[in-house]
């Protein structure tokens, strides 16, 4: 007779503690607007966008990864080689491989722990928590570094009117570990494919070695963000706050329930309209790091969350409704306990 | 479901007033959305959802930047609801 297979159970699972590294160097609408013929007042009103961090050349992808990975396990109060596996979500590593997860557990003097890096943009690193909570749940994993890092500054065309002035660098990390009460929901998650263009990079590596395109000619020599604001606008606010109320319901709770909410930090136009829509209750907090951060792409959840903590220390331990959503397009928002105080 | 201009154009009214704070008496067919009410780009995106959902019409993103002024839409609501 064939023998069975015999698995492994894990417990429910939690955010231990966040940490995040914002780029030194701090950008004013009035540095980007001459060369996209726009203006302080314009782009407030379009994005809320009143600064953003541009990383400079001593602050890499990489770099910002591990100083937030360092002060996550350091609120942990862990230790690198407690982590078993680490999720690293961005768009930005300059490297097609390996990945960069691997290279910041050699950062951090560990490198053993299973490594690997997601591509699901803004909405990497909900993808991140939820692959965290289910590998902690199915006794995969026990202590998961969950990390969303951004250099979009270095795929962004400081000339395109349509980006130039959204996105930003930074990273932000989180540490999730067991726990007896659930403290990470269901995740609602899933794509609109057929909307792919919407946000993307353009052009492919092959085609700027080997084909003269539209893009190639136009100077395109790395490939760099572009966005249909209006369609990513309406899928964003609509659909969007549709799936948060979804995340939601699968973690039985409802707007009332909820201390914090941190969407994706795409635009405060976005945000407030998205609550509006969710008939989010004024006693909820809202998170608005886009504010002084701009958009900071997989890097904007874990920041926004570390900022909010700051501000409102009374979060610690609160209920939060979080939701990613970017080129793909793809999202994944899920409930989660906010970490106790370090 | 036929709806009358008249009727469009009452709904549109509404909903610009509510979405982008411009009084409904100001708001006329001949005014142009972006240039004459100052309705940018994103409240565009919020008045063309209000007007689906409450005219029950589809209003695709391509076709948005074709409804340049409010008597476009009433065109655009009219024909897609009859």
């Amino acid at each position: 007779m064939t023998k069975v297979i015999s698995t492994k159970t894990g417990t429910e699972s939690q955010i231990l503690a966040v940490g995040s590294y914002r780029p030194k160097r701090v950008v004013p609408n009035s540095e980007i607007v001459d060369r996209i013929d726009s203006s302080d007042e314009w782009i407030q009103q379009r994005t809320g966008i009143e600064t953003r961090r541009f990383a400079g050349s001593d602050e890499t992808v990489l770099d910002m990864a591990t100083w937030a990975a360092e002060a996550a396990l350091k609120n942990a109060k862990l230790s690198i080689s407690d982590i078993d596996t680490i999720i690293v979500a961005t768009i930005t590593f300059p490297f097609q491989a390996p990945s960069a997860a691997t290279a910041i557990l050699q950062r951090l003097g560990h490198p053993k722990a299973a490594a690997f890096d997601v591509n699901a943009a803004c909405a990497g690193f909900s993808y991140g928590v939820a692959m965290a909570h289910d590998f902690i749940k199915s006794g995969t994993s026990k202590h998961v570094l969950v990390i969303g890092a951004e250099k979009i500054s270095d795929f962004t065309d400081p000339n395109d009117r349509a980006t130039a002035f959204i996105f930003a660098d930074g990273a932000g990390a989180v540490v999730i570990g067991p726990s007896r009460d659930a403290g990470i929901g269901p995740v609602e998650w899933g794509s609109d494919a057929d909307s792919r263009d919407a946000i993307l990079m353009n052009p492919s590596w092959v085609d700027i070695r080997d084909n003269e395109t539209q893009l190639t000619k136009a100077g395109g020599k790395w490939p760099n963000i572009s966005q249909e604001g209006q369609k990513v606008f309406r899928w964003a606010v609509f659909s969007m706050s549709k799936a948060a109320l979804k995340a939601l319901e699968s973690a039985g709770l409802t707007v009332n329930d909820l201390d914090a909410f941190i969407p994706h930090q795409a635009n405060i136009r976005i945000i407030e309209t998205m609550a509006k829509e969710m008939d989010m209750p004024d006693s909820v907090i809202i998170a608005d790091d886009i504010r002084t951060n701009g958009n900071t792409s997989a890097a904007s959840i874990p920041l926004a969350m570390d900022a909010l903590l700051d501000k409102h220390p009374e979060l610690h331990g609160k209920l939060a409704l979080l939701i990613g959503y970017g080129a793909g397009l793809v999202y994944a928002g899920q409930v989660v306990r906010l970490p106790e105080k370090p | 479901m036929a709806l009358s201009p008249a009727d469009v154009l009452a709904g549109i009214k509404e909903i610009v007033e509510e979405v982008a704070g411009i009084p409904a008496a100001s708001i006329e067919l001949g005014k142009n959305f972006t240039e004459d009410l100052e309705v940018d780009s994103l409240s565009m995106v919020e008045v063309v959802v209000a007007c689906e959902e409450r005219f029950g019409v589809k209003i695709p993103d391509e076709k948005v930047t074709e409804l340049a002024t409010v008597g476009d839409a009433v065109n655009f609501i009219v024909n897609a609801a009859a």
